[in-house]
């Protein structure tokens, strides 16, 4: 047993700490609240590189320990490196890094900067937590926590009655998926007893555990596929997928840094890194569910993605669409292809998330890209980082990270032994991927400037520009971790070794795809050419020129093709009527069954009363005027509205009985 | 004289004096009753300090006295690890609950009096081994109970009280008879000595020896006494008291009720349905297990459908102990006893205590609220809370992220244990109950976004953050939800040897 692993909580507590600190530090001492945020989020970091070392050669360490005794044993955490916590733990900090210094001056004159780096810091621990968990539990804690964190940084400017609703809404979306995540979580904890990953073979990532689930037979399926596609759930809610992915683009309402780092680069992932971490658990059939959702995602996100005129919710969709691939790329069995692609997309994305930051800035808080326009002038730096990123992004060949990772998906999707609809799919997605984003780039960086001419555009300062060189300088070199002639990133994470080997470049499958994700990718980009940089916008005002071209189906795209109204009259409203029928149940339908139960107990009390005057006569005056008295007093009770409340009881007892009554009569015939 | 009695006297005795000192002064009365209820915490924590942990199934600080030998009535008490956090709950709550009293209010030193005396007698309940005596002050803490519901609050409390009053005491006029029949099949109402019988002649196979051998009438004694404590609880459709009761009553009050006299129940139902009748619980777990989750369910539910936040308080209560009523008819459907069944009643015994520290802080701040000048506590007429009172909301978030069960605060822990265990002994219902899991989060989020986010509602703009007072009445509590979130064992360990030999004699 290594000991390092033993500290590997330092990574997650750092941040922590600062959180706790920020938290009972007095408003106005900024400063400390944000140097110790970016100061722990940095010791975290080295901590992670430190770890990434320590097992770059491959391998799996683990430490587990008692949290609270249960029965006869104990539940029992732990921490694990491997290296897909390894790579995340990297990427997560050093991503997260990058997005704290550029809030230093992003968030500079908002007055409630301390609660910002506060929330930023404990999203921070939670996410770190999460990755090095070596027990579904602790994941699931982390995991929560995390949606707390972005429930708290989506709604951080609260007064906006849109930010109100929209961490609302992201909160209950992902928590919806967390009640299938639960019941996941307790069906292995039925099964198998632990909820460690790795624990010696008692692990339920482990043969012994994973045979016995997949042995158990459940309705058809075997306990294995039904349990995965629980805990699929879950990372739907969390990763946006198809149809839980409503909650991402709203989630947009907070500052940009936060949809930067939650929203984009780290959070959503979450939900790939779970499918990737449970992936031994998964069957043929859970991951071709996996699959499906994600070519569906992948394609139905980046189709909306096309019609939408605010920069940050055009990146939201785009989110929403690349973690379709990855999901699709986990589900074809390609684990190695979806975690490179989830590591380069974190830093692409928030590269493009922090871009558009600053083009709002420059703009004075403008984010409809109808109304920007010519920025590559003003906005140099700015410009530059982004078509790095919107390239990645794309996937133009051979010099951008987002090519070689999209390259691995696509060759994960082709040699499946499954369907290839998929892979159509992910190619269809190339097309409009490329498309949107040269869009993107024409509205917000060519033609002229369509805003306030009396404001012009201007350059970010320096702390916001550096973070974008760093992220722009990582979304070109990371490519080159895994292409064919060199897998090493996909081969490390899934233990394999790798060699390189030039020759692979030239394999005709390989080459192959290669050329036709080109095509595809130049395809969307000549598309976008013709559509919006030939002609360019000269106004904010006029029809755009998909509108002209298609104007019913961009009438459908601009509107998210209706799934938040879709939602409003199914589900939503639904809920509130059954709570609505439940309040009338309470109010009327038990009083109205207490009244039956009156009139019985009114019966009652003129029974014994006839009792008393007909049929027991003068030989027994006293015992019949004590009768008499009780049933009169029975009656003046009820007069003075006792028996509303027996009428009650009456009812809610005579309602068990009933039930129980049934119930005897089928355990008689038992 | 033992511990206690000792913890029985120091309240009964403070309400007394408090009562007495009341009819001259007010103020000095409540003020004195602080220093009762600071007398009586310390007192629990030293038996907190004495308690042997490594022997917490076992009844401890017992005593016992002659009482009414004719009848098996005798003085008969003792504290195993169920006991004790019991005590230590009661401890905590009414302290938090005398000093939310608003010196406004109307007599505030009578209040604080009867509270003192309604603690006395939850006290009694909760270390009583005798049914008889169990039984006494379970019906005891009816009397301030109803007088303090019936003295301060809303237009509607007297209606409110008198429900209540006759709702429960009908419910304990069939316990009564459950007991009778009890005494006469076993001829003892020692509740240790009852329990023991499941592992030899039942309980039940000794009623129907008494009537003659139609097993039927063991059945009607379980439900006679099982009706008794779910009205308590209360279980979904016995719960027509609850609503009025928590909404109209005056908030310090309703954190009494719902923080420890409603764990009275769930106490019973370790205490004296589950050890008693296994085996009833056994056949009819099925139907039990369906109740419970149906009705966790729909309190939910309904909570999502209430205008007022006490009432929708009220129903988040129902609700978050319907699990415990769920977890205990799950853990007693079982004949072998086994890690699933443990989960189940720790995390039972665990939500006692949880549900009874956040809902008491969560009526707390709803008395603070209402504090601020505004007497009205519809949901909608607030609004944007949060940026003028951002400590108050901080506060208040964090017992609202625990009523959501978040991970890191105490009520995940019990919800988890209790899903855990329910899930392994019925998934389905468990399945539909897990869905209020999502509809908490729909109510208490969506009051959330009303009363405190959105743009600041005009009338509350003059609304004052807490004072330093208040932020350290409501601290102990919070600092209690973290830690048992992050270590439930503080808990565990008096618990888990609790559970494990309730269901250890189970044949």
């Amino acid at each position: 047993m290594n000991s390092f692993v033993q500290y590997l909580w330092l990574i997650p507590l750092l941040p922590l700490i600062a959180a706790g600190i920020n938290a009972v530090l007095p408003g106005d001492v900024r400063r400390v609240a944000m140097g110790l945020t970016i100061g722990t989020m940095a010791a975290s970091f080295l901590i992670s590189v430190i770890a990434l070392l320590k097992v770059a050669g491959g391998g799996r360490l683990y430490h587990n320990f008692d949290w609270f005794s249960l029965g006869s044993g104990h539940v029992r955490l732990g921490w694990l490196l491997d290296p897909l916590s390894a790579a995340m733990l990297v990427m997560v900090t050093l991503v997260g890094l990058c997005i704290f210094i550029y809030s230093v001056a992003y968030m500079a004159h908002d007055a409630r900067q301390k609660q910002f780096f506060t929330f930023l810091s404990l999203f921070a621990a939670a996410m770190l937590g999460l990755i090095i968990s070596n027990s579904l539990l602790l994941l699931f804690m982390c995991w929560e926590v995390v949606g707390l964190a972005s429930y708290l940084l989506i709604g951080f400017w609260f007064s906006k009655p849109s930010a109100a609703a929209a961490c609302k809404k992201a909160f209950i979306t992902t928590r919806i998926g967390d009640v299938g995540f639960l019941l996941g979580i307790v069906w292995i904890a039925k099964e198998n007893g632990s909820l460690l990953f790795f624990d010696g073979g008692g692990g339920f990532l482990e043969q012994a555990a994973l045979e016995h689930l997949n042995g158990l037979a459940v309705g058809g399926l075997s306990a294995a596929t039904a349990i995965s596609l629980l805990l699929f759930c879950g990372a739907m809610g969390k990763s946006g997928q198809v149809p839980l992915h409503v909650w991402l683009p709203d989630a947009m309402e907070g500052p940009t840094p936060v949809s930067a780092l939650i929203h984009a680069a780290t959070m959503v992932a979450a939900g790939v890194f779970l499918i990737g971490r449970v992936h031994p658990l998964m069957t043929a059939e859970s991951l071709s569910v996996v699959a499906g959702i994600g070519a569906c995602t992948a394609v139905i996100a980046a189709l909306i993605g096309i019609a939408q005129n605010d920069i940050k919710r055009i990146l939201a969709y785009s989110t929403v669409s690349q973690l379709g691939y990855m999901m699709l790329a986990l589900g074809v069995g390609g684990l190695g292809a979806g975690i490179f692609h989830l590591i380069t997309h974190g830093f692409f994305k928030a590269l493009l998330f922090l871009g558009a930051g600053s083009v709002i800035h420059g703009c004075h808080d403008q984010q409809d890209i109808r109304a920007m326009g010519g920025l590559h002038g003003p906005m140099r730096k700015t410009f530059a980082t982004y078509a790095v990123g919107m390239m990645a992004l794309s996937g133009f060949p051979l010099l951008f990270s987002g090519f070689w990772s999209k390259e691995a998906i696509l060759h994960a999707a082709h040699s499946t032994v499954g369907s290839h609809l998929p892979f159509y799919a992910g190619l269809f997605g190339a097309v409009l991927t490329a498309f949107y984003m040269t869009r993107l780039m024409s509205l917000v960086f060519f033609g002229t400037y369509r805003g306030d001419a009396k404001h012009p555009p201007h350059e970010s300062p320096r702390l916001m520009t550096a973070p974008l060189q760093v992220l722009a300088f990582f979304a070109i070199v990371l490519g080159f971790l895994g292409t064919p002639a060199w897998p090493w990133f996909t081969s490390w994470i899934e233990g394999r070794d790798s060699h390189f080997q030039f020759g692979h470049l030239f394999h005709l499958e390989t080459l192959g795809l290669m050329i036709v994700s080109t095509l595809a990718v130049a395809a969307g980009v000549w598309l976008g050419w013709r559509l919006y940089f030939q002609r360019l916008r000269l106004t904010a005002e006029e029809k755009d020129p998909l509108q002209v071209v298609v104007p019913r189906l961009y009438h459908h795209l601009e509107n998210r093709l209706w799934f938040d109204e879709f939602y409003e009259k199914t589900i939503i409203s639904g809920t509130r009527r059954v709570g609505d029928w439940l309040t009338i149940i309470e109010q009327r339908l038990w009083v109205g069954g207490i009244w039956a139960a009156a009139q019985i107990s009114n019966g009652f009390s003129w029974l014994s009363r006839c009792y008393d005057e007909w049929l027991i006569n003068d030989g027994f005056d006293k015992s019949c005027d004590s009768l008499r008295g009780s049933g009169k007093e029975i009656a003046d009770a009820h007069r003075q509205g006792l028996p509303f409340t027996l009428r009650t009881v009456g009812a809610a007892i005579l309602v068990l009985l009933a039930v129980t009554w049934l119930w005897f009569g089928k355990g008689g015939a038992r | 004289m033992s511990w206690l009695t000792l913890l029985i006297s120091i309240p009964l005795i403070g309400a007394a004096v408090v009562g007495w000192i009341a009819r001259k002064s007010q103020a000095r009365a409540w003020f004195l009753s602080l220093g009762f209820v600071g007398l009586q915490f310390c007192v629990t924590l030293a038996a907190v300090m004495m308690f042997d942990t490594s022997q917490s199934a076992r009844f401890q600080f017992a005593g016992a006295a002659k009482w009414l030998p004719s009848i098996g009535a005798e003085f008969n008490v003792g504290v195993d690890g169920l006991g004790l956090m019991s005590l230590l709950l009661a401890a905590i709550v009414v302290p938090f609950a005398i000093a939310l009293i608003d010196p406004k209010t109307r007599r505030p030193g009578t209040m604080a009096a009867w509270m003192l005396l309604l603690q006395s007698t939850l006290i009694g309940n909760f270390v009583s081994l005798n049914f008889v005596l169990w039984f006494l002050f379970w019906e005891l803490a009816l009397i301030p109970a109803f007088f303090l519901v019936r003295g301060w609050g809303g237009p509607l409390r007297a209606k409110a009280a008198l429900r209540f009053f006759m709702y429960t005491m009908a419910g304990s006029a069939l316990m009564l008879a459950g007991m009778a029949a009890v005494y006469a099949a076993a001829g003892t109402f020692h509740l240790p000595s009852l329990a023991l019988l499941s592992s030899g002649v039942t309980l039940s196979s000794k009623i129907t020896t008494l009537v003659g051998g139609n097993d039927v009438w063991a059945a009607w004694v379980f439900f006679a006494i099982l009706i008794g404590v779910a009205v308590k609880v209360p279980l979904y459709p016995l719960h027509g008291w609850l609503p009025a009761t928590y909404s109209e009553a005056d908030p310090p009050v309703t954190m009494i009720l719902t923080g420890v006299m409603s764990k009275m129940g769930v106490v019973g139902m370790l205490r004296v349905v589950g050890p008693l009748f296994p085996d009833q619980i056994r056949i009819h777990s099925q139907m039990l297990m369906w109740i419970a989750a149906i009705g966790i369910l729909a309190s939910a539910w309904t909570a999502l459908a209430q205008r007022d936040l006490r009432r929708m308080l009220a129903f988040s209560s129902i609700n978050h102990l319907g699990w415990c009523l769920l977890a205990i008819f799950a853990a007693w459907s079982v004949t072998k006893p086994g890690v699933d069944g443990t989960a189940a009643l720790n995390g039972a015994m665990l939500q006692i205590f949880n549900h009874g520290i956040t809902a008491a802080t969560l009526f707390a701040c709803v008395a603070l609220l209402e504090r601020r000048n505004t007497n009205s506590t519809r949901i909608d007429s607030f609004g944007g809370l949060r940026a003028v009172m951002p400590v108050f909301s901080g506060l208040w978030g964090i017992a609202l992220f625990a009523s959501i069960g978040l991970p890191g605060l105490n009520g995940f822990i019990s919800e988890l244990l209790m899903v855990q265990g329910s899930f392994a002994l019925n998934p389905w219902a468990t399945a539909v109950a897990a869905g209020s899991l999502l509809l908490t989060a729909v109510f208490l989020l969506g009051f959330w976004q009303k009363v405190f986010h959105g743009p600041l509602n005009p009338q509350c703009g003059a609304m004052p953050d807490l004072s330093s007072t208040e932020r350290l009445v409501l601290a102990p509590t919070l600092v209690l939800m973290i830690l048992l979130g992050v270590c439930p064992q503080l808990l565990l360990k008096w618990l888990n040897p609790v559970s494990e030999s309730l269901l250890s004699i189970l044949r």
